[in-house]
């Protein structure tokens, strides 16, 4: 059977499969961006594979890759504000 | 080509800088320079009022000056922030430290007020709680020296002829380059740092190595450029590693760290030791640094005379050939007062500071005197 | 920070480094594997849920986890080198120092990519990218997807597709129909390759075509194709581009060891040019899982000084380097690849530089200094070595550290340890 562990990402409580990456978890999302580019353009994970540095983004408090990072149960993920608001507001 | 009316060695942003003020003068210049990162590419690019002894006083006063009048015509990539320098007292002691510097300020009229420390993490709420207090110099300010100096030379216009070669001899009136061209002038001013060793035969200028740092883009949390007042005895020490803490919030977000000394080392690969100390310096000032990710680290090298003092003027005994040499970390504070100096020295014109605590002549009275 | 020691350090946990590791490890040497990625494997072998790894990939992740002479550091990426024979690294919130008497590198291989416009609208992702997204859990059920580039890896993602439920809208290759086929007819000296190709087969396969533009607002709508003078739209949900895959070598040029063409160069036992510094797999030049095993093996035995065991691998790793020159000479990269990098196309993603704004600068040190080229966090591996492709510039040595590291991390390397 497969296992599931909950997260949450920009505060809003996401399940996904055990093993799924925090990159994989964003596209769960309403906006799949990890962040947005110096001129404000939503960046999603590109390489996925921890070259590009595309997928940066606040995991508990540290900026880390999302594609390189398994999701953990109770692990808090944050995007930017702005993107945040972007989407959601 | 035309021979030229001066030969300036060095495109860095003294060089860059001397090569323009003279062209403005209408000499026809040839700026010549080995392509190779010097400490312009390396620096911070601070504009900073620096106060250690009253001729250093006037030239960064005069140099700050003559930047406000150049600084509104840089384009946007040359990233000039008006930020002005916030010196941090850690010790209720150091205050005394920062009282007698804004007295010493105030002398050359340049303003500056001292915080306590309540008023200090009003002005700039991220420094917390910590420190004892500070003084504010909102005069100074940061900018990106490689666009700059590329500025200088293509604002320089039609007089300015700029080539990529390395001057292996010099033979006044005439210098040599590696691929075997020859260039002649009656003019020639070097402003290629410890490159000035070889050509002169001479042993005046000495290495300082440092190492930077620098952040990811993060959103803005600091105003000011910050600098521990304990920066000046970094600065001097004659010998061994010394770090002080020197930050700058960039216009990109980001936060370059500084600083480090150390003498004679001419291996650019990182100190990971005293990149240590100087990040933990950081950290002493700014707690909430180590979360923050460094995306990259780098050495340079400023050249730094006998007596910690630029070289600026003609050679004591070799007539056509000029100095603008020994800037140390001051080569883009002062590069608009080195490049207004000189091209007043050698067109005979009266300076607007006196030029006399800037001289090459120093070095050998010093070796008469010592 | 840890401190760690150990015989061997193995830096990449792909097919080569666990070979590698396995070879070491036999004559009882210690040896630690250092990898960057969640669990050992490499890009290839990545797993994740729903992930069925081939039975070579099992038996050795299994072999490797048993083994009592090796220790296994996931997640951890290599950020400098402060002391000689030292690799530092960053795992998780921690980090540490590992101390080596000798060193191989299995770094592996990324994907070339080449600018574009549009490539880098939501909706954009490398084509190994979309495979290591797809085994992350990444889903794309219902998605219409366009792969393009060059190389088997994208039938090998057309096929990532197809299991997860997306559609394939087409495989856009840029190498000619005669070059695929004189490889194809080439390949019955390696059957097991004909096995995988025949199982990868795609009617959706455009062979002669690029891809020239993503289209869309906020995110990707249509791709803009080339063929044979003409060009034309297709719908799709996603994009996914690679280039074929260059040796990564930042760490080797960190160290010193000198290059061939753009991998580390190695001798017959996989030494590179620097003392008790071996590399082997894809950063010594791209040629697939099965020759990165058995230049690993070879290295593992090589750096454990067991000679004979060593050559013994080298028949099979001549197969299958000749199976490497043959695909290399069959996706070969067309010049005309350059035109699709429009002046507009942001060649550096991180700071957002366009190609066309670096037009003047001579080389990769100016790019840089003058217009913030490769400044951003990735380093340049991404722009550096499409710049490589378009204009010839050599990929820089890299500074420490090699990634974006805490500056905790580097605030707290240990002083250099004088113990030995």
């Amino acid at each position: 059977m497969t296992q599931t562990i909950s997260l949450t990402i920009d505060g809003v409580a996401i399940t996904v499969v055990d093993g799924t990456s925090v990159a994989a978890a964003l596209s769960l999302t309403s906006f799949p961006a990890a962040r947005l580019s110096i001129s404000g353009q939503p960046r999603p994970p590109f390489c996925g594979m921890g070259v590009c540095q595309e997928c940066r983004i606040t995991i508990d408090g540290r900026r880390r890759l999302a594609c390189q990072t398994p999701c953990r149960a109770g692990m808090r993920v944050e995007r930017e504000a702005e993107l945040r608001s972007e989407k959601h507001g | 080509m035309n021979a030229p009316d001066a030969i300036v060695v060095g495109a860095g942003i003294v060089g860059s800088a001397c090569a323009w003020r003279l062209a403005h003068r209408g000499l026809r210049v040839t700026l010549v320079d080995n392509g190779r990162p010097g400490a312009t590419a390396a620096g911070m690019g601070h504009l900073v009022c620096m106060d250690d002894n009253p001729a250093e006083l006037a030239l960064t006063t005069w140099s700050l000056a003559l930047w406000r009048d150049i600084l509104p015509r840089l384009p946007d990539d040359c990233a000039w922030r008006d930020c002005g320098t916030l010196w941090l007292a850690q010790r209720p002691d150091e205050m005394e430290q920062a009282l007698r510097k804004r007295q010493r300020l105030a002398d050359f009229q340049v303003r500056s007020e001292p915080l306590s420390a309540a008023a200090l993490t009003a002005r700039e709420p991220a420094l917390g709680n910590g420190l004892a207090g500070g003084l504010w110099v909102p005069g100074d300010g940061i900018l990106y020296a490689p666009k700059v100096a590329r500025w200088f030379i293509e604002q320089a216009g039609e007089r300015l002829t700029h080539i990529t070669g390395e001057v292996v001899t010099l033979e006044e009136p005439r210098v040599l380059l590696r691929d075997g061209r020859r260039l002649q002038a009656p003019v020639i001013l070097l402003a290629c740092a410890d490159g000035a060793n070889a050509l002169l035969e001479e042993q005046w200028l000495r290495i300082k190595k440092g190492q930077l740092a620098i952040t990811d883009r993060y959103p803005p949390r600091l105003n000011h450029q910050l600098v521990e007042l304990g920066y000046g005895a970094s600065a001097h020490a004659a010998t061994g590693k010394s770090v002080a803490f020197n930050l700058q919030p960039r216009p990109t977000g980001q936060l370059l760290i500084g600083s480090s000394r150390e003498y004679d080392n001419r291996d650019p690969r990182l100190d990971p030791d005293l990149l240590a100390a100087m990040l933990r310096r950081a950290c002493d000032f700014l707690p909430w640094l180590g979360e923050l990710n460094l995306i990259r680290c780098w050495s340079g090298f400023r050249s730094a005379s006998p007596d910690g003092q630029p070289l600026l003027g003609p050679h004591p005994h070799r007539p056509g050939v000029w100095l603008a040499l020994g800037h140390e970390g001051l080569g883009v504070t002062t590069a608009p007062g080195t490049a207004w100096l000189l091209a007043d020295l050698i067109a005979g014109n009266a300076t607007d500071i006196d030029a006399a605590p800037w001289l090459a002549s120093r070095l050998n009275q010093q070796e008469v005197n010592p | 920070m840890d401190e760690l020691r150990c015989d061997i350090a193995i830096l990449g946990a792909g097919p080569a480094g666990l070979a590698a590791a396995l070879g070491a490890a036999a004559s009882g040497r210690k040896v630690t594997l250092l990898d960057d990625n969640p669990v050992p494997g490499g890009q290839i072998w990545r797993d994740g849920p729903g992930v069925s790894l081939p039975k070579t990939a099992r038996k050795l992740r299994a072999a490797v986890s048993e083994n009592p002479n090796i220790r296994v550091l996931n997640g951890a990426r290599f950020i400098a080198c402060p002391q000689p024979r030292t690799l530092q690294y960053e795992r998780g919130h921690d980090s540490g120092i590992l101390h080596w008497r000798r060193l191989i590198l299995c770094c592996g291989a990324r994907e070339l990519q080449l600018p574009f416009p549009g490539w880098t609208l939501p909706g954009v992702t490398g084509a190994g990218g979309l495979q290591a997204l797809l085994k992350q859990g990444l889903s794309v059920a219902g998605e219409r997807i366009v792969i393009a580039g060059s190389g088997p890896l994208l039938l090998a993602t057309a096929a990532s597709v197809r299991q997860a439920g997306g559609k394939v809208v087409a495989i856009i290759e840029q190498t000619p129909l005669h070059r695929a086929l004189k490889f194809g007819a080439g390949l019955w000296r390696w059957p097991e390759k004909v096995r995988q190709l025949v199982g990868l087969a795609d009617y959706r396969w455009r062979p002669a075509s690029q891809v020239s533009a993503a289209l869309g607002d906020d995110r990707l709508t249509a791709v803009r194709i080339r063929h044979a003078g003409g060009e034309r739209e297709l719908t799709c949900d996603r994009l996914a581009t690679g280039y074929g895959l260059i040796p990564n070598i930042e760490p080797a040029l960190l160290f010193g060891c000198p290059l061939t063409g753009t991998a580390i160069a190695v001798d017959d036992y996989q030494q590179t040019g620097i003392p008790d510094i071996f590399a082997a797999g894809e950063c010594t030049g791209v040629g697939g899982s099965e020759l990165a095993l058995a230049e690993g093996t070879i290295a593992g035995y090589a750096a454990a000084g067991d000679v004979a065991r060593a050559r013994s691998g080298f028949a099979r790793r001549e197969r299958w380097r000749r199976f490497a020159r043959a695909a290399e000479s069959a996706f070969t990269l067309t010049p005309q690849l350059g035109e699709i990098c429009t002046p507009e196309s942001l060649l550096c993603r991180c700071e957002e530089v366009a190609t066309g704004a670096i037009g003047d600068a001579p080389d990769w040190y100016n790019a840089k200094m003058q217009h913030r080229c490769g400044m951003g966090a990735c380093q340049g591996r991404i722009c550096g070595a499409a710049a490589r492709w378009l204009w010839g510039w050599p990929l820089s040595v890299p500074r420490e550290p090699l990634s974006p590291t805490r500056i905790d991390t580097l605030a707290n390397t240990p002083p250099p340890d004088n113990s030995e």
